[in-house]
């Protein structure tokens, strides 16, 4: 099935400061169309946790929000250092991130476990030193 | 109760309130960031003493109905541009986060 409309987006991996520009553009987009408040909410705290991982962990990366009939995808894809152990890494308080970053609010172990929470489906694919995707779908 | 009648209260001081007539359905506390946005509840006035641009972010994307600053926490006149160009209400007290709850709790 082909998407009804496509949203795409260049993550920047150096300014921390900006991230979250990608889902706050997304949130805008999907009120312009009309979707529950809960559905925008569920799609775009997924979305942002996501970028954030990508400026933390992976120096950016793109970002694609595919909208269909009756869901929406939201594909994360990165080049960074790849994910060792998806398994530890999806349970909550586990985190790789620096101290820099958890002085700002972040790196609590929350981000992969709460794209999971807000989410219908998700699949991490990854291979360490070459990158990862996430893809996730929220039911429309 | 709204966010402009919640801002009438003494002990709440106005940052900024572009979108005063946020409905409130209850109270959410916390500083880390994404424990936040996997807990809070859509219009929960969020207490926090975080104060960094995120907050903003995580603020929208939260869609809480506002930013409660407690111990008269302050925001960089940037953060707070920012928030304006959000639609993010932001109020400071100097209350403690359990006291600005209580607080709250009576008023809605």
């Amino acid at each position: 099935m082909s998407e009804l409309l496509n949203f795409h987006f260049d993550v920047d991996g150096n300014d921390f400061t900006s991230a979250g520009q990608a889902s706050i553009q997304i949130k805008k987009n999907l009120r312009r169309l009309g979707l529950d408040p809960e559905t925008i909410r569920r799609v775009s705290i997924a979305m942002y946790e996501g970028e954030i991982n990508m400026v933390i962990h992976a120096h950016g990366g793109e970002a694609d929000v595919n909208i269909y009939e009756n869901y929406i995808e939201i594909i994360l894809k990165d080049n960074g250092p790849g994910i060792k152990n998806i398994e530890q890494a999806m349970q909550e308080g586990f985190s790789t991130a620096p101290d820099q970053i958890r002085s700002l609010g972040f790196g609590a172990g929350m981000g992969l476990p709460n794209m999971k929470r807000y989410t219908d489906y998700m699949k991490i694919e990854s291979e360490v030193g070459k990158g990862t995707t996430v893809t996730m779908r929220v039911d429309i | 109760m709204t966010v402009y009648e919640l801002s009438q209260n003494s002990q709440f001081n106005v940052l900024c309130l572009p979108e005063p007539e946020r409905e409130i359905s209850g109270v959410y506390i916390g500083d880390l960031l994404s424990w936040v946005m996997g807990r809070a509840q859509g219009d929960n006035v969020w207490i926090t003493i975080m104060s960094n641009i995120n907050v903003i972010a995580v603020a929208s994307l939260s869609d809480v109905s506002c930013v409660l600053l407690a111990e008269d926490v302050t925001l960089e006149e940037n953060i707070l541009k920012t928030a304006i160009e959000k639609g993010i209400n932001i109020l400071s007290t100097p209350l403690a986060a359990y006291e600005t709850a209580i607080k709250i709790s009576g008023m809605i």
